[in-house]
C-alpha cells in the first residue's frame, strides 16, 4: 500500500487518479499511523516550499515522516514542490526544509518566463533503480524555483532551462521528482509504475 | 528543451461537450469525460474544459464532471465558467482539475486572483481574456478591448493593460481569446498574441482562430505565445478536413519548433 500525502497544497487526488488507473493500491491520507505503516510515501505538491512546510508541520507530519523515510528507510516519492523540500532551505518563503538532501532551492534567472509551465526533456542518469535503462523523456512541469542540490550523485535527472538544473533526485529510498509524474502522459505513469515496483521490493534501495 | 503545448479545449454544456462559432449556436458533441479520454489517448499536451452555462445560472461548477475527468486524464486539464469564490476553487482543485481558467469574474473582482494565487499558487490560476480589436483611443491604446459575459459586454478596459495588472495580481499564465478570430480558422491574431507576450513574463496560450498547422508554426514563430488552442482543428465538421495531434506535432517539429513528440503506444 502507498500512502499520498493528504494536506491542503497538495494535488493528491491527481496522484491518487493516476495510481488508480495503473492498478496500484494507494490511500489519500494525513494518518501517521497509514505513513508509517505504508510499502511508499509519495508526497505531492503543488503551491509554495513555505506553505507545505507549514502544512505538514501542522499536521504534525515532520517527525512521522523523518522517522518513516531516514529510519524504516520506506521508499519516498517527492513531486514538484514535495521534491523541493526534501533539500535544506528554499529561498520560496525563505524556509528550512526536511534536510534530507544537502543542498538549497533558488528561483530561475531572469531571462526566461517563470513560472516553467510544459513538458521539458528530462535526460537520465540511469544510476538509481528508478530510472535504470532510461534514457531521456519529456515530462511535465510547472515551476518558478529548482533544487540544486550539493553532491552531483543525489542528481538522477538534469533539465535545461535557461541553465541545466537538477529536476530528479535519487538517493536510496528517497527520490524526488521536479516535474509532475501524475501529469505527463504515459512517459509518467510509467515512472510513477516504476516507484511502485521498488516500494514492493522493499529493502534493495538501501 | 522547454517545448510548445497543444491545448484542447472544450465548451460543457449539462456533461456534454459542445462547439461554438463565435460564442452563439452550441452543437453537442459528446460526453466531457469520453471527449477528454479520446484527446488524452491521441497525446494531447493539456485539457482545458469551460462549464459554459455555470456563470449565466449563477450555479457552480458541476464537480462531477470534474471528477470523472480526472479518473481519465493524465496531462495537466484546466477548468473554468461559475467559479466564484475561493472555495469554488478549492472544490474544482480537490475534485483532479490542476488550474482554474478565471474571465468574468476576474474583471469585476480582480482581487480574486491575487486570492487564488495566495492560497494555491500562481500556476493554478489561469487569466482568460476575451480580446476585441477596436480602434486605438487613449483608454485603449492597443487597440483591443476586453469584452466579458460570453463577449456580450464591452468593459472599456484595454488588452494589454489587463494582462500587465493581471499578472502583478497573481496570474500564472495568460488564455488570450480573439472574439474577431474564433470560429473563422483563418489563423490566430498573431498582433495582440505577440503583444500581450511581449508585455509579460508568464506564459500565453493563444486562442481563437485557428484551422491550419501552418497557423500554429505562425503563433509559435511570430510571437512568444507557449501554447495554443486548437479545438476545432481536431474534430470541427465545418474545416475541410481535420488534423491528429500526431499529424500536428509532426509538422510542428518539422518547421522546426520545439514539442512533447507523438510515442506510439507500444513504445512505452
Amino acid at each position: 500500500m502507498i500512502t499520498v500525502i493528504d494536506y491542503k497544497a497538495g494535488n493528491g487526488p491527481s496522484v491518487k487518479n493516476a495510481l488508480d488507473y495503473l492498478g496500484i493500491e494507494a490511500v489519500l491520507t494525513a494518518d501517521p499511523q497509514q505513513i508509517l505503516n505504508a510499502d511508499g510515501i509519495i508526497l505531492p505538491g503543488v503551491g509554495s516550499a513555505d506553505a507545505t512546510m507549514e502544512s505538514l508541520a501542522e499536521l504534525n507530519l515532520l517527525p512521522i515522516l523523518n522517522e518513516a523515510v531516514l529510519e524504516k528507510k520506506t521508499p519516498f516519492l517527492g513531486i514538484c514542490v514535495g521534491m523541493q523540500v526534501l533539500l535544506s532551505h528554499s529561498a520560496e518563503g525563505d524556509c528550512d526544509c526536511l534536510g534530507w538532501i544537502p543542498g538549497q532551492v533558488q528561483r530561475f534567472e531572469e531571462g526566461v518566463r517563470i513560472p516553467q509551465m510544459g513538458y521539458n526533456t528530462v535526460r537520465f542518469a540511469g544510476s538509481h533503480p528508478l530510472t535504470q535503462g532510461l534514457d531521456e523523456g519529456y515530462f511535465y512541469f510547472v515551476n518558478s524555483y529548482y533544487a540544486k542540490p550539493e553532491l552531483a550523485s543525489d542528481v538522477e535527472g538534469v533539465t535545461e532551462y535557461g541553465h541545466p538544473f537538477c529536476s530528479l533526485i535519487a538517493r536510496g529510498n528517497i527520490m524526488g521528482a521536479q516535474f509532475h509524474m501524475e501529469k505527463s502522459g504515459p512517459a509518467g505513469l510509467k515512472l510513477l509504475a516504476r516507484f511502485a515496483a521498488l516500494c514492493r521490493e522493499g529493502g534493495s534501495l538501501c | 528543451m522547454l517545448t510548445k503545448r497543444l491545448i484542447a479545449c472544450f465548451d460543457v454544456k449539462n456533461r456534454m461537450v459542445t462547439k461554438a462559432t463565435q460564442f452563439q449556436n452550441n452543437i453537442d458533441i459528446a460526453p466531457a469525460e469520453e471527449i477528454a479520454e479520446t484527446v488524452y489517448n491521441a497525446q494531447i499536451d493539456e485539457i482545458i474544459f469551460y462549464d459554459i452555462m455555470a456563470s449565466a445560472e449563477k450555479r457552480p461548477i458541476d464537480l462531477e464532471m470534474v471528477r470523472a475527468v480526472a479518473k481519465k486524464v493524465f496531462v495537466p486539464f484546466t477548468v473554468g465558467g461559475g467559479i466564484r469564490s475561493l472555495e469554488d476553487m478549492y472544490q474544482v482543485l480537490k475534485a483532479g482539475a490542476e488550474k482554474i481558467s478565471i474571465d468574468s469574474m476576474a474583471v469585476r473582482n480582480p482581487d480574486i486572483i491575487r486570492q487564488g494565487a495566495e492560497a494555491f499558487g500562481r500556476q493554478c490560476m489561469v487569466l482568460s481574456m476575451q480580446v476585441k480589436k477596436v480602434p486605438v483611443t487613449e483608454q485603449i491604446p492597443s487597440g483591443y478591448e476586453i469584452a466579458i459575459d460570453g463577449a456580450r459586454t464591452f468593459t472599456g478596459m484595454d488588452a494589454v493593460a489587463w494582462a500587465i495588472r493581471g499578472e502583478a495580481l497573481g496570474a500564472g499564465e495568460i488564455c488570450v481569446n480573439s472574439i474577431d478570430n474564433d470560429g473563422t480558422h483563418q489563423g490566430y491574431d498573431l498582433e495582440i498574441t505577440k503583444m500581450i507576450s511581449d508585455a509579460v513574463q508568464i506564459p500565453i496560450i493563444a486562442s481563437g482562430g485557428a484551422g491550419k498547422p501552418e497557423h500554429l508554426v505562425d503563433v509559435f514563430t511570430k510571437t512568444g505565445a507557449s501554447a495554443g488552442i486548437i479545438s476545432s482543428m481536431l474534430y470541427s465538421p465545418k474545416l475541410p478536413r481535420n488534423y491528429s495531434v500526431e499529424e500536428l506535432k509532426r509538422e510542428l517539429i518539422q518547421a522546426g519548433v520545439p514539442m512533447r513528440p507523438y510515442v506510439p503506444q507500444e513504445e512505452y
